[in-house]
């Protein structure tokens, strides 16, 4: 049984006259306790929405809908009220953000940060949970954290902000972390010191880890599995090796052809993937990624789909995958499972970012928006 | 090849004042964004340049523009020096070198339809002798990046983020310049768009013979499209040298360290690498660290030399090099030790230093 299950997790806006956003649609993968799950995708394809949906944390509002399960420790998260959900936040899951000077509250010092999730959950207090609190700075690597501890945000540099989020994060030492673009906002160097601290917490601790970034050098490096997202649907699911050097799924091998690696030479033409995805409108019924796929058939097209289970717990969804070596086309497949994603849904990937609001010229709110 | 050099830069200096007070304006000291470049950029070649956030990249991209003023130190292009270049002249220069900016959407006036944009170059240029001729103009630049001429009477938020950067390129083609400057070209895009625009900019510069300075942080990107690569930390190169040289045998420590950090999607090549982890963060440019500027964070420092000598370029074997220890180090005969991590305040946010509660270390604020 695994840590954590997600079945069929939707998420849907509904837009006043337009058709329906799927931001996330029939998404489903599993983390195991102390491993390092990787979801990986471009942005708008859902990751960051599958994160917050988990946590709870999206906005409560008309017109947003979360459908499917997060089954963990065999407690359905989707169903959890706000109070027993909070118990598990924090404590259980907890979460490390992109950008840490927007987490983390200005006008509060490091350490009452830190030692409110320690009161919170562990029931420490005072100079208890001040040391306790100054332990965990040490612990991710920020020098004289004593002193820290008096310190606003503003006064530490963008690496020891993201330290110190994490040593929030790890305070009542989780059975996940679900860490959301944690290095995107750092330099090179920096990402490195903080990945290589989040892989020595998961290590040590026995903590699972699940990582969302758009950066398929971050999961080469850290990740057991990897699912890889497009249009707010898992494509494909694999283990980190067999997905870097056999991908089936058209999109993940246009992925992989697209990023310029460090180790090949110069002038070498990148495999760029076609088109973008806000190009393709209408949106087809059905595979999402068929507008844009070179291996592209007649089956593509129609409905979504179906997942298709093959060996090594790899899985995809594509009715025409990139061939690999030892396997005749079509002979891995052990089992197909029929899709739940929606035909012709519109991913948020393909919403045009609204127009710039120029002042004066824009038009006037509507009534019903301004109220 | 020396002789075909189009762009060079000598000791070029741009510092920029910090001031204090409210009634009385005075300059308590200065941030060094760059502080004594010197490279060579050859005609038709991509010199890429390459450091993490703060270390004055953009700012010797835009010096060299002459968008930011020199302190000091001269650029000259196709043996015309910059810096002394009346207004009027820099103006007719500025056809011959143009800008891409990193943010397509903030560098595109959103109120001007894509003609528009294209346009007004060309009017202010005085190319094209008339309307027709100069929709002419524009369509082949638009075909040149391949953008569709219905393109034409659309505004830059109808377009998805690689088809603006596109048409930041096209702004910038449509001068016919030589140079083009071009900061974090791909850094706002995604993976997939990102390969399409490094592509154009690689086919561009076959078809046109352009010059490009790349200014990048993603150092797979600036290997993918650079003959000639500088990395630059706190206001100076401390490595230059042939793309290629430089990524297999990277001499300053620095670099050393940046290759090391880059992740390769490729988990065989993750798994077997060696990692050396910079301690800390980058030193404020305000009040930079005495001697070689790097030894603050250098796994290689060595008690002599390095913490009161600023070291200079110097060839090594095709490479410059700013180190006293490069040779020991390649050689094996220096070893890495731990390096204490130092606190460093973040430059430009937040409280002035003073009001803040008592300093912890002294010299350690801005």
């Amino acid at each position: 049984m695994a840590l954590l299950e997600v079945e069929d997790l939707s998420v849907t806006f509904a837009r006043r006259g337009q058709r329906t956003v799927h931001a996330v649609d029939g998404v489903s993968f599993s983390v195991d306790a102390g491993e390092v799950v990787g979801l990986v995708g471009e942005s708008g394809c859902g990751k960051s929405v599958t994160s917050l949906a988990i946590m709870g944390l999206l906005p409560k509002q008309p017109g947003l809908a979360v459908g499917g399960k997060a089954v963990f420790d065999g407690t359905d998260l989707l169903q959890l009220d706000d109070r027993s959900r909070r118990d598990i936040r924090g404590r259980d899951i907890a979460m490390i953000f992109q950008d840490p000077l927007s987490s983390l509250n200005p006008v509060i010092p490091i350490g009452l940060q830190v030692t409110e999730v320690l009161t919170r959950h562990r029931g420490m207090k005072g100079a208890a949970a001040e040391k306790e609190a100054a332990e965990l700075l040490d612990r991710v690597g920020i020098p004289d954290p004593r002193r820290r501890l008096k310190e606003y945000p503003h006064q530490l540099s963008g690496g020891m902000r993201q330290r110190a989020l994490i040593a929030m994060a790890v305070a009542c030492q989780p059975r996940l972390l679900i860490a959301d673009e944690p290095t995107t906002a750092l330099d090179v160097t920096i990402q490195a010191q903080i990945l290589e601290l989040l892989k020595g917490l998961v290590r040590d601790s026995d903590t699972a880890l699940l990582m969302i970034t758009h950066d398929l050098g971050v999961v080469a490096g850290m990740c057991d599995t990897v699912n890889v997202l497009y249009a707010g649907r898992v494509v494909e699911t694999a283990r980190r090796r067999p997905l870097f050097r056999e991908p089936r799924h058209p999109y993940t091998v246009g992925l992989l052809g697209s990023v310029p690696r460090l180790d090949a030479g110069r002038g070498e033409r990148l495999n760029a993937i076609p088109g973008s995805v806000r190009d393709v409108l209408p949106w087809p019924d059905g595979c999402a990624f068929a507008p844009r796929c070179e291996r592209r058939v007649d089956a593509c097209v129609g409905e979504p789909p179906a997942l298709v289970l093959a060996h090594h717990g790899r899985s995809y969804r594509c009715v025409n995958p990139a061939p690999v070596a030892g396997y005749a086309p079509g002979d891995d497949v052990r089992a197909v499972v029929p899709t739940q994603a929606q035909p012709g849904s519109v991913p948020a990937q393909a919403v045009p970012d609204d127009p710039p609001t120029v002042p004066g010229l824009g038009p006037a709110p509507r009534e019903e928006e301004s109220a | 090849m020396s002789d075909d050099i189009l762009v060079e830069v000598r000791d070029l200096k741009v510092h920029f004042p910090i001031r204090r007070g409210v009634i009385f304006d005075r300059t308590v000291g200065h941030v060094k964004a760059v502080d004594g470049v010197d490279l060579r950029i050859p005609r038709g070649k991509t010199y890429g340049l390459v450091g993490e956030s703060g270390c004055g990249k953009s700012t010797l991209g835009r010096a060299l523009l002459q968008l930011n003023p020199p302190t000091s130190g001269e650029v000259s292009f196709d043996g015309v020096e910059l810096t002394t270049l009346p207004a009027g002249k820099l103006r007719t220069m500025r056809r011959r070198m143009q800008m891409i900016f990193q943010d397509p959407m903030s560098s595109l006036d959103p109120r001007q339809n894509v003609e528009s944009i294209l346009t007004e170059g060309l009017q202010t240029h005085g190319i094209g002798t008339d309307r027709d001729d100069r929709r002419r103009i524009i369509g082949e630049t638009l075909d040149k990046v391949g953008l569709p001429r219905w393109a034409l009477s659309r505004y830059p938020h109808e377009f998805s983020g690689g088809q603006r950067q596109r048409i930041g390129i096209a702004r910038a083609l449509v001068l016919g310049p030589e140079l083009i400057v071009a900061d974090e070209p791909v850094s706002a895009l995604d993976v997939s768009i990102q390969a399409q625009v490094v592509n154009l900019l690689d086919e561009l510069q076959e078809t046109l013979g352009l010059t490009y300075l790349v200014i990048a942080h993603d150092l797979a990107v600036v290997r993918h499209i650079s003959d000639t690569v500088g990395v630059m930390y706190l206001g100076a190169l401390v490595e230059e040298a042939p793309a290629d040289r430089l990524y297999n045998e990277p001499l300053h420590p620095y670099t050393r360290a940046l290759m090391s950090a880059v992740p390769v999607p490729d988990p065989d090549v993750e798994d077997r690498r060696e990692r050396i982890l910079l301690s800390g963060d980058l030193p404020s440019p305000a009040n930079p660290p005495s001697g070689c500027r790097f030894h603050t964070r250098c796994p290689w420092a060595q008690p002599t030399r390095c913490a009161d000598e600023r070291p200079v370029l110097r060839d090594i074997g095709g490479s410059r090099v700013a180190c006293h220890f490069a040779e020991p180090i390649a050689s094996g005969e220096l070893r890495p030790h731990q390096v204490k991590t130092q606190l460093t305040r973040p430059a430009g946010e937040g409280e002035e230093p003073h009001s803040v509660s008592a300093p912890s270390e002294p010299g350690s604020y801005v």
